[in-house]
């Protein structure tokens, strides 16, 4: 048995097991499961937004809740079906989610959980005093749900929705990400350049990633008013926002199904602790918080994974499939032979005083390999920067293809044809080889969120992942494309850079030191393949420090010192004019 | 709205927003120094006037234990500690400064508990037994994760906020307390009055900051916590110890909310959980600053402190949302006027 047999077999007794539990378990067991189902459902979302798209937020509660109260209200006071309910609970928390997302994720690192407490304790104050929303008595009387003929109300009748909503839920975010968006979420975790750099907009990205996390929170709140047949404000409050993300943390971030391990876990331990600590203490009940925090701050201090790593070693590991052929993604038409690719001219950046590039110019012919060299602290990377839109330039034009693309951003210039490597490799080390090459694909493929997570996206995956194989076999890592990209030494990052910049189907490349920490061997393969490139009509930019493989292989040299151009010109006159002489060596007398 | 109204909601709010100040300059120290958003840094207020209430009703404050028990954590984390790095003798100089240290004003409190002692040496007690809370949590819980990213330090002091709470309700209990009034004075200003309560809170909070910023100044304890928040590794190559900075940095911004607690002690009823609210409050006003500077926080705290007075006055049942709400707003400005942020590393495992 293979397996994936085996892990298809598990997935199918779990869910027989569930599905038998209403007639083999207590009405108050199935009362556990239905609290688990529905506090994993906004935990599946914070795993996404959080273990996945790198996100905090503290806030989830406030979510649950505006749906649950958009739902109580509209069904008691307007005598709405639930169903309409689902509706307009779900409209409400993406439209307040989109909403708040807009105002803070464009802001980086702690602002975003800073302020998700702070409208976590808005939106329960604002619950609370709300005359409409029964105050801090809430609503009463919520309507059960009926499906079709067949009423929800009692526990187990209403536990096969949760459990159901529950799977459908999770498999729909696992497709999710392991489609073109999907990946492009995974790539938020780290530094946005390199992700804009590929043509991702990190902005909508995360916002989307923000608005499915509270959708499912929403989702959740349904549930939860329809169960509970009651909402107050309690539920809702910050205490529990923070509780859906020590779920998520507590089951393991990192994975999907780490939602529901840490929902069931904190759940249980709750119940026990329920049980147990009004034994020794006068104020019992709300001890448990001490118990919480101590669990926590010990999970977080010696188990950061959470649970899931541990359970993962007991379940057996499929082999990936292979990458078979497929008809290769739609090329770009590249520029006739000669005609100019790019054109800098008097290029100016300042640093405070420092002038980093000082009115250089040069130009890039279609067909061309360019090689920009200088002493370090030259400007070469400033200049490559500015030309990939990383940096805004003081001033001066820089054309690409006919465009001007002085002030254009760093997705635009992808779009138009640009690719570009890092000089600190910029990778994500925790996400496979093939997947980080199929980051450089995102351009060239169309596939959107929806289509992902319907897992209607296969037959364009299917081309993007014979493309980014091809690149990577193309670069000389034909080894294992699941290996994960941290597990590959410097220099051969910086080949994986190569083969991401690549799969972008490039006009023209720029390649940032791609041969540092090559072994010569490998530089001779990385020099041979440069050269095929050249024969295919892509144009390349390179700053290199070997300047036996530089020599070897360009076409043009443009020096640049202190910030200026200092010459150019072919590869035989720049090794012997003494001006290029003196900046590497120092003067002569 | 009469414009005496108007005055006396604004001496109201300058008063609140002073502690503010302090509780925000506490913040942004420990935030700048070591990277750890301190979200329980309200506890340790509420836990100040809760045991300067506790004393002056003879009782004995709930911070003896608190304390005792922290400091007993605090000695097994560095003794394991010390012993793992194969390091036994550095245990004793680590079970002095963890535990008898902090045990000191603790034995003290529990000596003269239920004594009638003056106000002179309940205040400085009272100061002297919440100082230690800040420095043990640190050690405890914080610094085995020095090295970790912004967030998971955030995500960690989300959970310490849950963990003080319990531990203050199981030591002071659910009945809220008011402190007696430091001076009572009435000042009449034509048809304005303010209080000497309200002078003294302003007037200490202007002499904290003042000093917070000649010890930045003039001091070489100072400079090292400006050259760590400056940059941290760069500190640590001119032999700047990160964990004697943290330590530093948390005793000072300690001592700034044991303060504010017997500042704000009389003018609003305690409970063993009003600090979160204050700390957040606090956090509003730091981020008008950015989290970043002094003046700013300052500035950003005074401004929260009177927004929630004149909330409060038009509606006390939405002041919290209002003053919440506020940083929506605030952060949507910083968001367009900082424009492209940082590469900060959002990593939550590690």
């Amino acid at each position: 048995m293979t397996a994936r047999a085996a892990m298809v077999l598990l997935a199918i007794a779990v869910i027989a097991l569930l599905a038998a539990a209403p007639f083999c378990l207590s009405s108050f067991t199935i009362t556990l499961l239905n609290y688990i189902g529905i506090y994993a459902l906004v935990a599946l979302g914070v795993v996404l937004l959080t273990g996945f798209g790198g996100l905090t937020s503290f806030g989830q509660a406030a979510f649950v809740g505006i749906a649950a109260y958009a739902t109580a209200w509209l069904t008691t006071t307007q005598g709405a079906s639930p169903w309409l309910g689902l509706l307009f609970a779900l409209a409400l928390t993406g439209l307040v989610a989109a909403l708040l997302g807009a105002v803070t994720l464009r802001l980086g690192g702690h602002y975003l959980p800073l302020g998700t407490v702070a409208w976590g304790l808005s939106i329960f104050f604002l619950f609370g005093n709300l005359e409409a929303l029964g105050r801090h008595n809430g609503i009463a009387s919520v309507p059960p749900i009926f499906l079709g003929p067949i009423s929800l109300e009692s526990t187990e009748t209403i536990y096969y929705l949760i459990w159901g909503v529950l799977i459908v839920a999770t498999i729909a975010v696992a497709n999710l990400l392991e489609s073109r968006e999907g990946r492009a979420i995974r790539s938020l975790r780290g530094g946005v350049v390199m992700v804009e750099s590929l043509g991702i907009n990190v902005f909508r990205i995360r916002l989307v990633t923000f608005v499915l996390a509270a959708l499912l929170a929403g989702l959740s709140g349904w549930l939860y008013a329809h169960m509970s047949r009651f909402v107050s404000p309690t539920p809702f409050d910050l205490r529990m926002g923070i509780q859906y993300l020590f779920m998520a943390i507590l089951g393991g971030s990192g994975h999907i199904l780490g939602a529901v391990v840490g929902a069931g876990l904190i759940t249980l331990l709750q119940n026990a602790l329920q049980d147990v600590l009004p034994l020794f203490f006068r104020d019992g009940e709300q001890l448990e918080v001490i118990v919480f925090a101590v669990v926590y701050v010990l999970v977080l201090q010696f188990a950061r994974g959470g649970v899931m790593p541990f359970v993962l070693r007991f379940v057996p590991h499929g082999k990936k499939p292979a990458i078979t052929a497929a008809a290769p993604l739609p090329r770009r038409a590249m520029p006739a032979g000669g005609t100019p690719v790019l054109t800098v001219e008097r290029l100016l950046k300042r640093f405070g005083g420092l002038e980093a590039v000082s009115r250089v110019g040069f130009e890039v012919r279609a067909g061309e390999i360019v090689g920009l060299i200088g002493p370090n602290g030259a400007g070469k990377s400033t200049v490559f920067n500015l030309i990939t839109g990383a940096l805004p330039s003081d001033d001066g034009n820089i054309t690409f293809l006919g465009q001007n693309i002085t002030r254009a951003g760093q997705r635009y210039i992808a779009k138009a044809g640009i690719a570009r490597t890092f000089q600190h490799v910029k990778l994500r080390p925790s996400m496979s080889l093939i997947d980080n090459v199929l980051l450089g694909t995102y351009l060239r493929t169309r596939c959107g969120f929806l289509k992902g997570a319907l897992r209607l996206d296969r037959a364009e995956e299917r081309r993007a992942r014979f493309e980014a194989a091809t690149q990577l076999r193309r670069v000389g890592l034909a080894g294992d494309p699941y290996d994960l990209a941290c597990n590959l030494p410097l220099g051969r990052q910086r080949i994986l850079e190569v083969a991401r910049a690549l799969a972008a189907d490039p006009a023209l490349i720029i390649l940032d030191e791609p041969a540092a920490g090559l072994s010569r061997p490998e530089k001779m393969a990385l020099a041979e393949l440069l050269r095929t490139l050249r024969q295919e009509g892509v144009t390349i930019l390179l700053v290199e420090h070997d300047v036996e493989f530089v020599m070897g292989l360009v076409d043009r040299i443009v020096v640049m010192d202190f910030g200026s151009k200092l010459i150019e010109g072919p590869p035989a006159a720049v090794r012997a004019d003494p001006r290029v002489q003196e900046a590497y060596l120092g003067s002569v007398a | 709205m009469t414009p005496d109204i108007g005055l006396i909601l604004g001496i109201d709010g300058i008063a609140t927003g002073s502690i503010y100040v302090l509780v925000g300059l506490g913040l942004v120290l420990i935030f700048s120094v070591t990277r750890v958003v301190f979200v329980p840094f309200g506890d340790i207020v509420a836990f100040s006037a809760l045991t300067l209430a506790s004393m002056q009703l003879g009782r004995m404050p709930g911070t003896v234990y608190l304390v005792a028990t922290l400091a007993i954590i605090a000695c097994l984390v560095e003794a394991l500690h010390h012993l793992r790095r194969g390091q036994p003798w550095r245990i004793a100089r680590g079970l002095l400064g963890y535990g008898l240290l902090p045990l000191i004003p603790a034995a003290i409190a529990w000596r003269i508990a239920g004594t009638n002692s003056p106000a002179w040496l309940q205040i400085p007690l009272a100061i002297a037994l919440v100082v230690p809370i800040g420095p043990l949590i640190e050690r405890i819980a914080l610094r085995p994760l020095a090295d970790a990213s912004v967030l998971l330090l955030l995500v960690v002091s989300v959970a310490l906020t849950f963990g003080l709470s319990g531990l203050g309700l199981l030591f002071f209990g659910p009945e809220g307390f008011r402190t007696k009034p430091l001076t009572s004075q009435i000042f009449r200003f034509g048809t304005i009055v303010v209080t000497s309560q309200t002078l003294l809170m302003v007037a200490t909070a202007a002499v904290f900051s003042l000093l917070l910023f000649i010890f930045f100044e003039r001091t070489l304890s100072g400079k090292a916590l400006r050259a760590t928040s400056v940059n941290r590794i760069g500190a640590r190559i001119v032999g700047i110890r990160p964990a004697n900075t943290a330590m530093l940095a948390f005793l000072l911004a300690s001592l700034l909310g044991a303060i504010s607690g017997i500042l704000i002690g009389p003018t609003t009823t305690f409970y063993y959980d009003s600090g979160f609210i204050i700390g957040l409050k606090a956090f509003v006003g730091a981020i008008i600053g950015g989290l970043m500077s002094y003046p700013g926080t300052a500035l950003g705290a005074l401004f929260i402190g009177i927004l929630e007075s004149f909330a409060s006055f038009w509606n006390s049942a939405f002041k919290e949302v209002v003053v919440f709400g506020v940083l929506i707003p605030v952060l949507l400005w910083r968001s367009l006027s900082l424009g492209q942020v940082d590469e900060e590393d959002a990593e939550i495992e590690g």
